[in-house]
């Protein structure tokens, strides 16, 4: 009993922080049709430099924001000067995002070094916490809270606020969108700000839990494909829901099939596949 | 644009041409390369090769693969682990390879044949980490992370080894050379002009009466089979093999020699991949951050020559005719 609950909570823990991931990658193709290949690398510089504002600070607070806001600021630069260039190129695109991915995977090498890192927990939760007849760790149960207030705050921004309309509108007739007024460029540029911002947010909330190495980018941008598979691309409950059951198979695979772990996540992307192909939200 | 005014038959003709020369002189090298540049002028045609089978995909289907490095994989894992456990020689370990990676193919197209665009990209891409992460896992088989060291150099015979590097030279480029040649032959036949349909246009295809769906697994497991081939003959250049045969990078390597070349011309491609093996091999004598160059490499290409070199070239030509 102890041990479904634990892991049960470990899955989901682990699934906020691949729905902070996904939910940038969803908007981001929702809204310029960018397949942003670089997510991985966001996810990962995010928690590098969290890493790096705690050793100079040691405040977890101005890390999370630090990192979050430096990624989004590598964002805007790669929008601004390179994909708005090749809007609507699917391939470029796909070039420019992996021209970004290789880069900054080859200098965080150089920089960070080869080895893996943890980041500290924060002081406040560092503890664990009695639930029930068992023991938690606090900082999971954190990531869980705050990973449903994010889905919360970007519910509200999309269905509620008048710039969510016009994402809305946007992404629903460009065209119509351009002719209305709303000026779509600026919208393209804050939703890629704001995917790399939450991809960040990922990288650096999982830090004391999953770590940074090399490889990490590779590995969540993969995770990252498989939730927008299963929850369908450009839907943000698709990135929640899959976010979830894409957290809970990875962890459910390692304890149980440690050698195959992939095919835990990937036999029932396949069967969403064969029966649903763009996935169990994403529009026809 | 020219390519469309010439007949299917004059096109083959002209290709056949070029490539007869191309091979004469290619037969010609050993006499005059070092073994070092050999050793070049081999990997430039393997990749070639494989550059070529993502293009019958990408420039003449209209499919955009991001995990074409899964089919170059399995068939160079499955000829090396033939070679090294079982002592296969080529006549068997090769086809067998070009067997795996055509099963690998057909398993994987029939998931991501259901999908279009942006979806194919990201299911192309997800396959072959499987792949990868089979290869990275499954120590007992395939050794894992470290690979797959001291793969013999195919025996043609039981006593006639091709150890010898210009011996290989010739093996690599018979085969590089017929693989070609039937490149060329596919996209030329009415296979290859329905194909090119399919690009343009699936509805009207369709309604013409063509089984769509047939026809993209029918090209996604013959551009597998040529990349296999592709992979066993690098298996046996580099005597090794390793998860980084099928990694991203590999596969996102091979669609950067496309595009830099021109997707939709086999020649281009085939440019393209001697132009990056050459561009690699001069970078990595000076520094040690080549992923950074070829990643600047890629931004470079996407921004100023998407339409790769032969698309260049092509639009010169077509501004001087029409001053």
């Amino acid at each position: 009993m102890t041990f479904w609950f634990v892991q049960t909570l470990n899955g989901v823990s682990y699934g906020m922080l691949l729905f902070l991931l996904a939910a940038g990658l969803s908007l981001i193709f929702g809204l310029m049709k960018v397949l942003n290949l670089t997510h991985g690398s966001f996810y990962l510089l995010g928690g590098y430099f969290g890493l790096a504002v705690v050793h100079k600070t040691g405040s977890f607070v101005l890390a999370v924001l630090g990192a979050s806001i430096a990624v989004a600021g590598i964002g805007i630069v790669m929008e601004r000067f390179f994909l708005r260039r090749l809007h609507l190129e699917e391939l470029p695109q796909a070039l420019v995002t992996f021209g970004f991915l290789f880069i900054f995977s080859d200098l965080a090498t150089v920089i960070w070094g080869g080895d893996p890192q943890t980041m500290p927990k924060p002081e406040f939760f560092s503890s664990s916490m009695q639930l029930g007849a068992f023991y938690y760790p606090t900082y999971r149960l954190f990531i869980i809270g705050f990973g449903l207030a994010v889905a919360a705050l970007l519910w509200w921004l999309q269905d509620g606020t008048r710039i969510g309309a016009m994402v809305r509108a946007s992404v629903d007739d460009e065209e119509v969108a351009r002719a209305l007024g709303i000026n779509v460029s600026l919208l393209f540029t804050l939703v890629f700000a704001l995917g790399a911002f939450l991809a960040a947010l990922g990288g650096v909330m999982g830090g004391p839990i999953v770590g940074m190495y090399p490889g990490a980018d590779f590995q969540v941008l993969l995770l990252g494909f498989v939730v927008v598979i299963i929850g369908g691309l450009g839907s943000l409950k698709g990135a929640l829901i899959g976010g979830l059951i894409v957290g809970l198979l990875d962890n459910f695979g390692k304890v149980f099939f440690p050698e195959l772990a992939l095919f835990t996540i990937f036999a029932p992307m396949a069967l969403i596949l064969a029966i649903r192909p763009s996935g169990l939200f994403g529009r026809e | 644009m020219s390519a469309h005014s010439s007949t299917p038959m004059t096109t083959w003709r002209g290709l056949t041409a070029i490539l007869i020369v191309g091979i004469l002189a290619l037969a010609a090298l050993p006499y005059v390369l070092s073994t070092y540049y050999l050793g070049l002028v081999v990997e430039m045609m393997i990749f070639a090769l494989f550059a070529m089978s993502l293009d019958l995909l990408i420039g003449y289907t209209g499919m955009a693969s991001l995990g074409h490095a899964a089919y170059f994989g399995v068939a160079a894992y499955a000829t090396g682990l033939l070679a090294l456990r079982l002592g296969w020689d080529v006549w068997l370990a090769l086809p067998a390879g070009l067997l795996v990676a055509a099963l690998t193919a057909t398993l994987f197209g029939l998931l991501a044949l259901r999908t279009r665009g942006t979806y194919f990209l990201m299911i192309t891409l997800a396959l072959s980490q499987v792949a990868w992460g089979i290869a990275f896992g499954w120590r007992s088989l395939t050794g894992g992370d470290d690979g797959l060291p001291n793969v013999p150099r195919p025996d043609l015979t039981p006593h006639w080894s091709l150890t010898d590097d210009t011996t290989f030279y010739y093996f690599v480029l018979i085969l590089a050379g017929i693989g070609t040649l039937l490149l060329i032959r596919i996209v030329s036949s009415p296979f290859g002009y329905a194909l090119r349909g399919i690009r343009e246009s699936e509805t009207r295809m369709s309604a013409l009466g063509y089984n769509v769906w047939r026809y993209r697994l029918a090209a996604f497991v013959l551009s597998a089979i040529f990349a296999g081939l592709a992979g066993c003959l690098y298996v046996y250049y580099t005597r090794f093999v390793s998860p980084d045969y099928l990694q991203v990078v590999r596969s996102a390597e091979v669609l950067l020699m496309v595009i830099l070349g021109g997707a939709g011309t086999l020649i281009g491609p085939a440019i393209g991949a001697a132009l990056i093996v050459l561009l690699e091999n001069m970078i990595s004598a000076y520094t040690e951050r080549w992923l950074v160059v070829l990643g600047v490499i890629y931004i470079l290409v996407a921004l100023f020559a998407p339409r790769g070199i032969v698309g260049f070239v092509r639009e010169r030509h077509a501004k001087r005719a029409e001053p």
